[in-house]
């Protein structure tokens, strides 16, 4: 066996194992030390996949494409991982959840990473879809484990609008499978991801037309984008805060994912309608919308979820406008959201668990309270609004001066969202970390060690980015087209 | 395939279609459970007549897990769910039924005019089953977004389902149909009744939906 399949086995292999051996384990203690061994071990076959690249089959496939998505993906899995064990200590101790849901919560957790691994690397599109609502399904289990009347309703509205999903993305695939099976022949094959990309020219355009529009709805609520985006603010606010940290860093990115895939089928054909215009203006509309009603939150986790939306939108926005140098800000955007997304709710569930409230008016004065997490919330809340000197500075940049070059209508709308946004998330900080207070809260620094991580690599990205990274993503953002 | 072979896959497929219509208009609850049993057994009739017409032996057995599963063990099921939580009275619908109705119709006539131009070259019998498929699927939509009530969401769901596997089945040797179904019926399996219901109930002591909105720590 060489090292790249050994590492795709790897991949796949240890989340999956791991979610059973945990589904054993009744210390929550050993399951969560566990829990970071596992997903160490995926992020290295991860990395692994990076330079070994196994052949192509007609499950699984490794290329440029899903090396960048696999690599942010198990980095923010492990991070995550780490900021969970020392989160759910505290839950366990308020009795908001009990030791048998621990062990249900890690099992889940690991099944989830197979789940979202799974999506990555599959070649066939009955597969993609398979993982895809594997992992939807894992978060709306975990989304509803407080069992609150708020968790269960958050729980509930996800599941119906993300089965709403499901039925329109299988609809899509059927469509594609019928337009590759008149040339391709029936069966796998005509399933097949890279087949279908290579010789999507002689497939019939209108049945890729049609496909692609249920697609762009059903992944498009994945992806949270507007006006299918209603479950996610609940899911984000409602769950456990790891949840929402894995659901913004990384489910959205999975669903953005396998639309870019069907992006490239479709770019093969030259007699389709452009997907180009229809993804711009869905993450367009996400993006204005999301800013208007980041100012309208009480809650804290609910406010970052809009941000969220927000900066979905921006993604999509940019690989809809396409061509090397937005499809490039797109993905460098899309690693930078996901790196200080996700630190941004290490920060907020420590923040709701020290003060016992998610309402931003209750919440005053962190940097007194606790000046390390105060400092470092501040710190992402400047990052995610797009200020220098951080990577989100650098790909809106990009995005800006990139659109403004081709449709300057557009890049009206964007800097105008990117505005709203940004004054509303200024708002709210002021109060949430200069207030006056007389609290003090006791937090080990270690627990905000993954959190420092990630604000350290996005500061880091948006001074010097690597010349090695810049090539990377060059390289697929060419491939993209 | 003869005329008459690809007229029964048209009868059972436009079966399905009027049974979706059925369902759409059902106030009590153990007439829905029953003709959503009947909604199974038509798909699990047009499922068998595709396997027999295809020659794939598989999809017999999606046409057993919708006969069985979905036709008789699911609404068993649901019917003594819906005797314990005693909400065996009416459906609450937010839209009345003839505006429903009407919409369902305009949803058919939808499908009908994107899948027939679109789809020329695919030939005539794939053509006619993806517009019926299309028009159960958007069917069971309507009924999510019009009932409050969560097991007749549950149903909605369910429809819809049907109204995938019906296209799915009909793409000619379409890979992992049989999977799909049995992931879709282990899904229906667990989730819903398993755990949504009886968490549910555990809080509210009802299954309305409405209870649930108000609850939400947002809602104005």
């Amino acid at each position: 066996m060489s090292v790249g399949t050994l590492a795709l086995v790897g991949l796949l292999g240890t989340p999956a194992i791991g979610a059973l051996l945990l589904a054993a384990i009744p210390t929550y203690r050993v399951a969560a030390v566990l829990n970071m061994i596992l997903c160490a071990i995926t992020l290295a076959s991860a990395a692994l996949l990076y330079s070994h690249r196994p052949e192509p089959s007609l499950y699984l496939i490794v290329d440029d494409l899903n090396t960048v998505f696999l690599i942010i993906g198990t980095l923010v899995g492990f991070t995550t991982s780490v900021f969970s064990a020392g989160y759910i200590a505290h839950e366990l101790q308020s009795r908001k959840l009990r030791s048998r849901d621990l062990r249900f919560y890690h099992a889940l957790y690991q099944f989830l990473m197979f789940a979202m691994d799974l999506a990555l690397v599959s070649n066939n599109i009955g597969l993609m879809w398979v993982a895809i609502e594997l992992a939807t399904l894992t978060t709306v289990v975990m989304v509803g484990i407080y069992r609150t009347n708020a968790a269960l309703e958050a729980s509930w509205k996800y599941f119906i609008l993300g089965s709403v999903g499901i039925g329109l993305a299988l609809f899509g695939t059927i469509l594609v499978y019928l337009a590759a099976q008149e040339r391709l022949g029936e069966g796998m094959l005509a399933m097949a991801w890279d087949r279908l990309a290579a010789h999507s020219a002689l497939f019939d355009p209108a049945l890729l037309n049609l496909s692609f529009i249920f697609l762009l709805l059903g992944y498009g609520t994945k992806v949270g984008l507007v006006p299918v985006h209603a479950w996610l603010p609940d899911a984000h606010a409602e769950g456990p805060t790891p949840i929402s940290a894995v659901l913004s860093g990384l489910l959205l990115n999975v669903a953005l994912f396998a639309l870019l895939r069907f992006r490239l089928i479709m770019a093969g054909n030259p007699a389709v309608l452009s997907p180009g215009p229809m993804m711009a203006t869905m993450g367009a509309l996400s993006l204005i919308f999301a800013g208007f009603m980041i100012y309208r939150r009480r809650d804290i986790k609910r406010m970052f979820a809009y941000s969220s939306i927000e900066h979905m939108g921006i993604i999509t926005l940019a690989f809809g406008l396409g061509g090397p140098l937005a499809n490039f800000a797109g993905l460098l955007h899309m690693a930078m959201h996901s790196l200080t997304k996700s630190a941004i709710f290490f920060g907020v569930g420590y923040v709701s668990q020290l003060e016992g409230t998610q309402q931003i008016a209750d919440i005053r004065g962190l940097t007194q309270s606790q000046p390390l997490l105060g400092w470092l919330l501040v710190v992402g809340a400047i990052a995610i609004a797009g200020l220098p000197p951080f990577g989100i500075f650098t790909s809106e940049f990009l995005l800006v001066t990139s659109t403004f070059a081709r449709s300057p209508w557009l890049a009206i709308l964007l800097v105008l969202g990117l505005m709203i946004a940004f004054s509303a998330l200024a708002l709210r900080l002021h109060g949430l970390a200069f207030g006056e207070t007389d609290k003090r809260h006791a937090l080990p620094a270690w627990r905000l060690a993954p959190m420092a991580l990630h604000l350290g690599l996005v500061a880091i990205a948006g001074i010097y980015l690597p010349v090695a990274i810049v090539a990377w993503f060059r390289h697929v953002a060419t491939q993209l087209g | 395939m003869t005329t008459l072979d690809s007229d029964i896959a048209h009868l059972l497929a436009g079966s399905l279609v009027l049974v979706s219509f059925l369902l759409l208009y059902q106030d009590r609850m153990f007439a829905l459970l029953n003709v959503f049993a009947l909604h199974a057994i038509v798909l699990a009739f047009s499922v068998a007549w595709q396997a027999h017409l295809q020659h794939a032996p598989h999809l017999y057995i999606t046409a057993l897990i919708a006969l069985l599963f979905k036709g008789a063990i699911i609404p068993a099921a649901l019917h003594r769910i819906v005797v314990r939580l005693g909400i065996h009275r009416t459906i609450e619908t937010v839209v009345s039924i003839g505006p429903t109705m009407l919409f369902g119709m305009g949803l058919v006539a939808l499908s009908v005019v994107v899948m027939l131009p679109l789809t020329q070259s695919a030939g005539a019998f794939v053509r006619e089953d993806l517009a019926f498929a299309l028009s159960v699927l958007l069917l069971g939509f309507l009924m999510m977004v019009t009932r409050r009530n969560a097991v007749s969401q549950v149903i909605g769901f369910m429809s819809l389902e049907n109204g995938l596997v019906l296209a799915a089945t009909g793409a000619r040797g379409m890979p992992l149909v049989v999977e799909i179904s049995v992931g879709f019926s282990v899904l229906i399996a667990f989730l819903v009744i398993g755990i949504f219901l009886f968490r549910i109930r555990e809080r509210f002591d009802t299954v309305e939906l409405q209870a649930l909105d108000m609850s939400r720590g947002e809602s104005e």
